[in-house]
């Protein structure tokens, strides 16, 4: 299986996830402390997956049989997903306790989406990113119902379920046409010779069958519309992993297969569909954010403008534009979780504030959390000095590079507008005050999983040169 | 290059301190107060350090201090200062630790949290003030909003919320464009330079080559974002509910130092980088600063809020500051820069005295006022002297900055009419009215109102705070070239640059590589 002892060592993030998840159900079968040992143990592995990963992240290489790529970029997705998730786990210790849904699997399932993200970073096959994909998706429906009792997460399981593998129905049957027409799932094949290729119309519809599917897993418009119902149904920390880890795999495998092609003369074939998608996704989340009340379906929409974003990084299909579009995801990871992570210490059993007024008067109840929670709103409305700031940055330099220029103004209109809707949590929590009680329940877990992911936005925004020669290093 | 660490100094030190100050207990407001007031005392005492070394002989940027930042985007940590910005800069350190001294009774709530974004709003104005590199730049003008938006939203009058985030997304949208227009300019320079670069004095020697065409879309950008700040008429819509709505301090900030990043952003980047598109956009810009003049002045005739009076007022005065910025002739950008200072001090004043008075009588309309030159002498003198100042009385400041700005529009050869210089003029006289108007109700005349009884005077504190602020308008005005001869040439730099855009190829620039 491995040619030399390289190979395995170069793959030890997956091992470490793979190995993990056999330990962890021998955990959950014969220990009866399990719900206190998992989190931390999955927060162990996925802690030692990601940094091993940052460590080594010089020792570039492809394995398996030209399946896996590794070191690089790859690397630093593999860090991206597992510090995701492990924050995740962080803010699920005290949120499941809160609902009483503690399940063995929920952890280990976990742990087997990020080993699907993983496999979808790194594939240098279509059939290894058909195969994370599934294993992602598959953890995500499941994650998505953990609140078996109530209805709305059953909805939104069972609609997550449908659509995405409606989607993953897309991807397959696109994979397949780009088969029999290239005769080969290896994607450095086919990108070499995709100018060729395209000659084939079979071809051409199997590639955009793909992106399309690609398309609904980065919860881009219009293959949107699931979004909403299944952060709002879902637990606050699973939807926290859906719209980080969840996106940036699905962002990954597409730079994972596009990626060879920008600089190329294909470069620009995929300009026309990732601006249209960009352009869209931008301005129907930020305007549509503006309406909701409920604070997880104002991410959500949230989260659906920042797809845009980030495909303004495709659209341009340039080297800058994929060293933005990573930069931008680590930078959107850390600002998502923290406010998700507000947001599930926040909310109350029973789905109880939710509601955006909930958090008027914050400011003056719990300081700490509303000075965290608006630094995270300034970071995601893209305003210096934090990441998400120099995130936008550097994908409109890439746009503007590309010849974009009109794109980046776009994504600047957008931007504008979606200061509104996040500055609304700002105003309410400090110039508002409310009579109401609001009883927050405290975790340290989860309040360090915050303050670490506010910690990483703002040394990311002040010293953005930090992550970003390490990605350009590889690029 | 040799290193000059003075202006680092300078941001540090109310930034190190804005985190000091969140280590105090709130319960112990007096020692917030006093550890704030002493942090950007000493940020006043480096910038005179700064003033001193000043050597004024020289045009080219000075105290510079240059370190690599972000390796990729070849962008650096770049500040330094010539003489307009030092002006402005002092203007900024000046007017902080006053303001902070006139909130010690007006701020009673929260003053922890007031005083930490006041000193996180004096760290964004300098920036603004000493970067030389446009994202760094771009990053102080962005994060400035945020402590400016918590002043106004928290501690501000009834519709604060409203106007708070008004400001808020007034000033976004402009800059926005901006950031774009950044990024084209350093993606531009590749071209000629062979690498990416925001540091302005090298963007100095390229963006001036921008065809024409795309130079108007350049310079409508960045003069868009700073338009909004100035602002010019008709974009001045966000100012007035700002200024009503933000506390005293918020206010004289505000209106002393905020609103002037535009001029200095139009002076500083839009003048130099994009002389053509500036001299072809000039008249039109004149009209509408002339416009703003006449309008702000009738609007604020017709006010019977005294703060929005001032206010309005500012939309006249900064309608001044334009006109001599567009007339780009020495006088008039001479005129300008002393203008700039010149309505912080005494608008600054205005807002003060304004706040003074509603602290204790909690209202604003003219009408609630009359007759109280008897009931408290100290201040109705002080007013006097401000409005006199910002009439434009000959012997104050405020005369030295429109005369120098009306002579060099009269002159000037890019506008070429003299009805810009006479319908300007006008303004002044307007100006006359209303504040003469408005004293005239305010301080004479009967007693009307019961509630006047009884009134106190100014007390030791306040006239504190004016005094220094008094001073300066009397030595402007007396003694002007203290101060003109500060930022004589750096105004004839940017002169030099509008009319002799330094048009080298990339072959005269050797294309060097980027400094490592």
């Amino acid at each position: 299986m491995f040619n030399n002892f390289q190979e395995f060592f170069n793959i030890i993030p997956i091992i470490i996830i793979a190995a993990g998840i056999v330990v962890s159900l021998l955990i959950e079968m014969y220990s009866k402390k399990s719900e206190s040992i998992l989190p931390w143990f999955s927060i162990l592995l996925f802690l030692a997956a990601g940094l091993h990963a940052l460590y080594y992240v010089g020792d570039v290489s492809v394995v398996l049989q030209n399946m896996l790529a590794t070191g690089g970029t790859v690397n630093i997705f593999y860090s991206i997903f597992t510090f995701g998730a492990a924050i995740v786990c962080l803010l699920s210790i005290d949120y499941l306790k809160k609902y009483g849904i503690y399940y063995g699997e929920y952890y280990i399932i976990l742990q087997s989406s990020v080993l699907g993200m993983m496999f979808m970073a790194g594939a240098k096959d279509l059939f290894m990113i058909f195969l994370g994909l599934e294993l992602m998706s598959i953890s995500f429906y499941i994650l998505a119902g953990m609140n078996r009792k109530k209805l709305n997460a059953n909805e939104a399981s069972l609609k997550y379920f449908l659509l995405g593998a409606f989607a993953t129905g897309f991807i397959v049957y696109g994979i397949a046409l780009i088969y029999g027409s290239a005769h080969t799932t290896s994607i450095d094949f086919i990108t070499s010779n995709f100018i060729e290729l395209t000659k084939n119309l079979l071809f051409v519809a199997g590639v955009l069958l793909f992106l399309i599917g690609f398309s609904f897993k980065i919860a881009a418009f219009p293959f949107h519309m699931w979004v909403p119902d299944v952060y709002e149904g879902s637990p606050t920390t699973v939807a926290a992993l859906f719209s980080t880890g969840g996106k940036a795999a699905a962002f990954s495998a597409i730079i994972a297969t596009l990626f060879a092609l920008f600089n190329g003369p294909a470069g620009n074939l995929f300009t026309p569909y990732f601006a249209v998608i960009s352009v869209l996704s931008m301005f129907y989340g930020s305007i549509v954010a503006i309406a909701q009340d409920n604070i997880k379906r104002m991410l959500a929409y949230s989260s659906i403008s920042h797809a845009g974003y980030l495909a303004i990084g495709l659209a341009a299909g340039n080297h800058d534009a994929v060293a933005g579009v990573i930069f931008y995801l680590a930078a959107y990871t850390f600002m998502n979780l923290g406010a998700f992570g507000i947001i599930s210490l926040i909310e109350g059993k029973d789905e109880k504030n939710l509601n955006i007024n909930s958090y008027a008067g914050l400011g003056n109840r719990r300081p700490l959390l509303a000075a965290l929670l608006a630094i995270l709103m300034f970071a995601l409305a893209g305003i210096p000095p934090f990441a998400g700031f120099f995130g936008k940055y550097y994908i409109f330099i890439a746009a503007i590079k590309a010849h974009l220029t009109w794109l980046a103004i776009l994504g600047v209109i957008s931007s504008a507008i979606s200061v509104y809707f996040y500055l609304r949590i700002v105003v309410l929590m400090y110039f508002k005050s409310s009579d109401e009680k609001l009883a927050i329940e405290s975790s340290n877990s989860a309040m360090l999983a915050i303050v670490f992911s506010v910690l990483v936005i703002i040394l990311l925004g002040i010293f953005p040169g930090s992550l970003l020669d390490l990605i350009t290093k590889f690029i | 290059m040799e290193q000059n660490s003075l202006l680092t100094y300078l941001i540090l030190i109310p930034l190190i301190g804005s985190f000091l100050i969140l280590l105090i207990k709130k319960e112990q407001a007096n020692l917030i107060r006093y550890t704030a007031l002493g942090i950007s005392t000493l940020a006043f005492i480096v910038s005179l350090i700064i003033y001193f070394q000043f050597d004024s002989a020289n045009s080219d940027f000075q105290f510079i201090s240059k370190i690599q930042w972000i390796n990729g985007l070849n962008i650096h940590y770049h500040v330094g200062i010539d003489g307009m910005s030092l002006l402005l800069v002092l203007l900024t350190t000046f007017l902080t630790p006053l303001t902070l001294i006139s909130s010690w009774s007006s701020i009673e709530n929260k003053v922890k949290e007031f005083t930490f974004f006041f000193l996180m709003l004096e760290v964004g104005m300098l920036g603004v003030f000493i970067s030389l590199d446009l994202f760094l730049f771009y990053i102080f003008w962005e994060a400035m909003l945020i402590p400016m938006y918590f002043i106004i939203g928290i501690w501000g009058g009834k519709e604060r919320v409203y106007a708070a985030i008004k400001f808020f997304i007034y000033t976004m949208f402009g800059s926005l464009l901006m950031l774009v227009a950044i990024i084209w300019l350093a993606v531009y320079a590749i071209g000629p330079l062979g690498y990416f670069t925001t540091d302005i004095v090298e963007l100095y020697k390229v963006a001036p080559q921008i065809p024409m065409n795309t130079q108007i879309w350049m310079f409508l950008a960045f003069a868009l974002s700073f338009a909004i700040k100035v602002p010019l008429f008709p974009l001045h819509t966000w100012l007035p509910d700002a200024h009503v709505q933000a506390p005293t301090a918020g206010s004289v900030i505000l209106a002393g130092v905020l609103l002037k990043m535009g001029t200095y952003g139009l002076l500083r980047f839009n003048l130099p980088l994009f002389p053509e598109a500036s001299v072809l956009a000039a008249p039109y810009i004149s009209v509408l600063a002339v416009i703003g003049i006449i309008y702000g002045a009738l609007v604020a005739m017709v006010q019977t809020d005294v703060k929005k009076l001032v206010a309005y007022s500012s939309v006249a005065h900064l309608g001044f500051v334009v006109l001599g910025i567009f007339a780009m002739t020495q006088e008039s950008i001479q005129g300008a820069v002393i203008q700039m200072i010149n309505h912080g001090l005494s608008t600054g004043a205005l807002f003060l005295l304004v706040g003074i008075i509603y602290e204790r009588t909690h209202t604003r309309e003219i009408s609630d006022y009359g007759g109280i030159a008897k009931l408290v002498p100290i201040f109705s003198f002080a007013l006097m002297f401000a409005s006199l100042s910002s009439v434009g009385l000959p012997g104050l400041n405020g005369f030295v900055g429109e005369f120098l700005i009306l002579l060099g529009s009269f002159q000037s050869p890019i506008l070429n009419s003299w009805w810009y210089t006479v319908f300007a003029t006008s303004g002044v006289i307007f100006a006359a009215v209303y504040l003469l108007w408005m004293y005239q109700r305010v301080v004479f005349g009967p007693v009307t109102s019961q509630k006047l009884v009884g009134l106190k005077d100014m007390n030791g504190r306040e006239i504190f705070v004016l005094a220094p602020i008094f001073i300066f308008i009397v030595w402007i005005g007396i003694y002007p070239s203290t101060f003109l001869k500060v930022s004589d040439k750096s105004s004839a730099k940017v002169v030099k640059q509008i009319y002799n855009p330094v048009k080298v190829s990339s072959v005269q620039l050797g294309l060097n590589e980027p400094s490592k």
